[in-house]
């Protein structure tokens, strides 16, 4: 069995009262381990309940959610914090810790990781998304930049050394540059560990980067599910959805209507070469 | 998260009834008054005529019977209560009907029982009447301009209902991020509720204390919005709410006030 | 026209947490226009608009609105009256519980009667498309909704400047384009000046003039087209060029014969 799987699972909010709303119907979905997950939806497609699912936070309303094969509902919390870590959407607005090192701790002090091995696990978390264990260890958490929250708060979940890491938007208010440093912190930390990756955001363009698979929910239900590069040809899906097409998927879109072979390419480099090579262009430098 | 959202604020169901479109203050007026009368009358068959008052109201408001009988549920227990009380240990008087010990059944006790249950079950009637039919937001407004006398007093009136609507506002979100805060805790593995009552407490920080800095960080936010958008506190500030008293409203306040002193003549 | 004179700003001066968020800032901002101001997390941005409407005073030099310095205590009143800002988050601004008493708020404290507060929140509703929503408390609105209900309360205190901090950071990309189009109709229709502070370099190119931040001092201005040839430079602020734009400059440093920078898939489309 997969490492996580949803079986028929559908979900409601309030239950039986007149404000009664479906947040998943019916979900199916299996992710393996070792794979990069993206999920992408718009506010209200039910991307949140479907963590909160994965974490044991919420039971389903019907189906069911297996761990490992084992049915959630048999794991107890601790066990599951060791599998699934979960990045919650602006994650530094949960800091409490007097200190940067109490609140990397918190997690692995609460799953059972021995006192002598916390250092270790904090230091290692701290390093992984380049915060420096040494100077900032009895910094506050408070007082840090609005990256450094975010890389600490990721660090936060790190230290447990989940086997999957989840993460709900996390890149969300960041300047660009905060950006792509915390996405090749994820992606780093992810390869070099070999662990699972599920990224959930609104944004298709951010999730690409760091994915090789994307499934799109739309009002509760899975409406693909595939490679990355499937999904750009089938940008009909991402209208559908109600997200907004990537810009690199607007531009081949243009190109293909042109007539230009841009089949395969995805990358700006790789377009720019097809545009040239199509053109008859010698490629005489490199940008 | 999104089940916090979807509850409404207060039990208010908007309509445009002739209950709904009176002023709230002469709602809350008249609510005092009827509450306040309901002590003041004998137990008698007045009853009767304050129970065909009530019922009027509920048809005239047009809300369905079953809220206001929802909204008895949270009291069942304390009518159950007088209930027993009154029918058991109730005064001597009149008829007795069964006696053991000090448990007995008299005339008076079974008159008392109805009566007092009945008073309670009124009282709640009349508030789920004001609740129903007036937003929480007409309700903040009504006791601001209500209170308005005591700025005499150097009471800070309109400070006061700025406050109070505020935190009304602020509810649901903090309601939100209260739940947010302690699934993002979970997943931490963190354990509520467990062990003795100082690590039960203990435990909880974890909640509190990002639940306090929000709400600083969100008061520090929302001040600068208010003092960008001009406000410095009631000086020179209209409302765009006026009170709207009205012929209508006069009249509503004198009916049950004529109505009540009517009972009181007559029973 | 508000004016900005050698303005230094500083935080907690003189305490150990002292931080320099502003430095010599010199800028003319006429009326109307559209401004843009980019720059990465912590350049002085969000600082700039908080001296525009005289919520911080700064320690050195002036800002001068429409003949106002904002250190004129007395006429504070009056500049914020003219200079509505929007902030980033939009459950943080809504002061009224529902839509129609948070636009009315601005309106109330400007001591306008009713029957006024009536017509400009109905104006207000109107101009971002919200008039459905008016008994709405704003719990059981969206980001973008809650967003454009800010704006109303601003516009409805009919200020000549509006500034933007960021308004679209928290927003999904629905509530973006939503509040870009406001944005861009609110200069177009109603002639406001616009002073939009974004670090989304796409938002940038709505604008008349860009001006770059880059710790606390300006590093650049001019129009969106000057900016974004700037490409190299834009990285090292911690700026990020639209794809796009990318695209077009390894075409024209290849040879290609096509203008750089282009800013929007339809116009790279027109030199294919």
């Amino acid at each position: 069995m997969a490492l996580i799987s949803f079986v028929n699972v559908s979900y409601t909010y309030l239950k039986d009262t007149p404000l009664e709303k479906e947040a998943l119907d019916s979900i199916y979905l299996d992710i393996e381990k070792g794979e990069r997950v993206g999920i992408i939806g718009k506010t209200g497609s039910g991307k949140s309940t479907l963590i909160q699912l994965m974490g044991g936070l919420i039971y389903p309303t019907l189906g069911d959610v297996f761990i490992k094969g084992k049915n959630i509902k048999n794991w107890s919390s601790k066990e599951l914090c060791k599998v699934i870590g979960i990045v919650f959407q602006y994650p530094e607005y949960q800091f409490f810790a007097e200190t940067v090192f109490e609140e990397v701790a918190f997690g692995p002090h609460n799953i059972g990781i021995p006192e002598g091995k916390l250092e270790d696990c904090v230091k290692s978390a701290l390093e992984a998304v380049g915060l420096s264990f040494y100077e900032i260890r009895d910094r506050s958490p408070f007082h840090l930049s609005g990256g450094e929250k975010r890389r600490l708060a990721i660090a936060s979940i790190l230290a447990m050394e989940p086997e999957v890491l989840v993460l709900d938007e996390p890149t969300a208010n960041l300047d660009p540059k905060g950006k792509s440093e915390i996405m090749s912190y994820i992606d780093k930390w992810i390869t070099k560990n070999e662990r699972t990756l599920i990224l959930v955001s609104h944004d298709l363009d951010e999730v690409i980067r760091l994915v090789t698979r994307v499934v799109v929910l739309k009002n509760g239900q899975i409406i693909f599910d595939g490679p990355s590069e499937k999904l750009f040809i089938n940008y009909e899906k991402i209208e559908e959805a109600g997200l907004d097409i990537p810009e690199i998927v607007k531009i081949r879109k243009i190109l293909l209507e042109k007539g230009y072979p841009v089949e395969g390419a995805f990358t700006i480099h790789e377009i720019v070469e097809r545009i040239l090579a199509y053109k008859g262009y010698t490629a005489l430098w490199k940008c | 998260m999104e089940v916090l959202k979807a509850f409404p604020l207060g039990q208010y169901i908007p309509s445009n009834s002739f209950l709904h479109k009176l002023d709230a203050k002469a709602k809350i007026i008249a609510s005092f008054w009827l509450i306040l009368f309901i002590f003041l009358l004998r137990l008698n068959l007045s009853y009767l005529f304050i129970l065909l008052l009530i019922l009027l109201g509920i048809y005239i408001s047009s809300i369905p019977f079953k809220y206001f009988l929802k909204s008895l549920k949270p009291v069942y227990f304390l009518i159950l209560f007088t209930l027993i009380i009154h029918l058991f240990f109730g005064e001597e008087g009149g008829k007795v009907f069964w006696r053991f010990g000090i448990i007995r059944i008299t005339e008076l006790g079974i008159k008392m029982a109805i009566f007092m249950s009945l008073r309670l079950i009124f009282i709640v009637m009349i508030t789920s009447l004001l609740t129903l039919t007036t937003s929480v937001l007409e309700l903040a407004q009504a006791l601001e301009d209500l209170l308005k006398p005591l700025a005499i007093l150097k009471f800070p009136v309109h400070e006061f209902s700025m406050m109070m609507t505020i935190a009304i506002r602020f509810v649901p979100t903090l309601l939100d991020e209260t739940d947010k805060i302690i699934k993002a805790q979970k997943a931490r593995g963190a354990e509520f509720g467990k062990g003795s009552i100082v690590n039960q407490a203990k435990s909880l920080l974890p909640i509190i204390i990002p639940l306090f800095i929000n709400a600083f960080r969100r008061a520090n936010e929302l001040a600068e919005a208010m003092e960008s958008r001009c406000y410095r506190g009631a000086q020179g500030r209209t409302r765009y709410r006026n009170s709207y008293w009205s012929l209508k409203e006069s009249l509503f306040i004198t009916f049950i006030f004529c109505y009540s002193v009517l009972l009181l003549i007559m029973f | 026209m508000i004016e900005v004179k050698g303005v230094n700003y500083t935080y907690q001066p003189g305490t150990i947490q002292e931080k320099v968020a502003l430095r010599n800032i010199n800028l003319e901002i006429p009326s109307p226009s559209f401004l843009c101001i980019v720059g990465a997390n912590g350049s002085g941005k969000s600082t700039f608009a908080r001296l525009i409407n005289g919520l911080l005073i700064p320690q050195v030099g002036d800002v001068i609105v429409d003949g106002i310095n904002t250190k004129d205590e007395d006429k504070l009143w009056e500049i914020r009256k003219n200079v509505g800002l929007v902030f980033q988050n939009p459950d943080n601004q809504i002061v009224g519980m529902t839509v129609e008493e948070d636009i009315a708020f601005g309106c109330e404290n400007l001591g306008l009667p009713p029957k006024e507060i009536e017509e400009r929140i109905e104006f207000a509703l109107k101009a971002v498309g919200m008039e459905e929503y008016r008994k709405y408390p704003p719990y059981l609105l969206s980001g973008g909704q809650k967003q454009r209900v800010a704006i109303a309360g601003v516009l409805a205190m009919l200020p000549k400047y509006i500034v933007l901090d960021e308004p679209t950071t928290m927003l999904d990309p629905k509530g973006r384009k939503e509040i870009m189009e406001i944005i861009k109709n609110l200069y177009e229709k109603e002639k406001k000046t616009i002073i939009l502070i974004t670090h989304h370099m796409e938002e940038a190119i709505w604008a008349e003039r860009i001006i770059v931040f880059f710790k606390g001092e300006i590093v650049a201005q001019g129009n969106p087209k000057e900016i974004f040839s700037k490409d190299e430079l834009l990285e090292l602020w911690g700026l990020n060029l639209p794809l796009t734009t990318r695209i077009s400059k390894c075409l024209y440093e290849r040879g290609f014969n096509l203008p750089h920078p282009l800013l929007s898939p339809e116009e790279l489309a027109l030199w294919l």
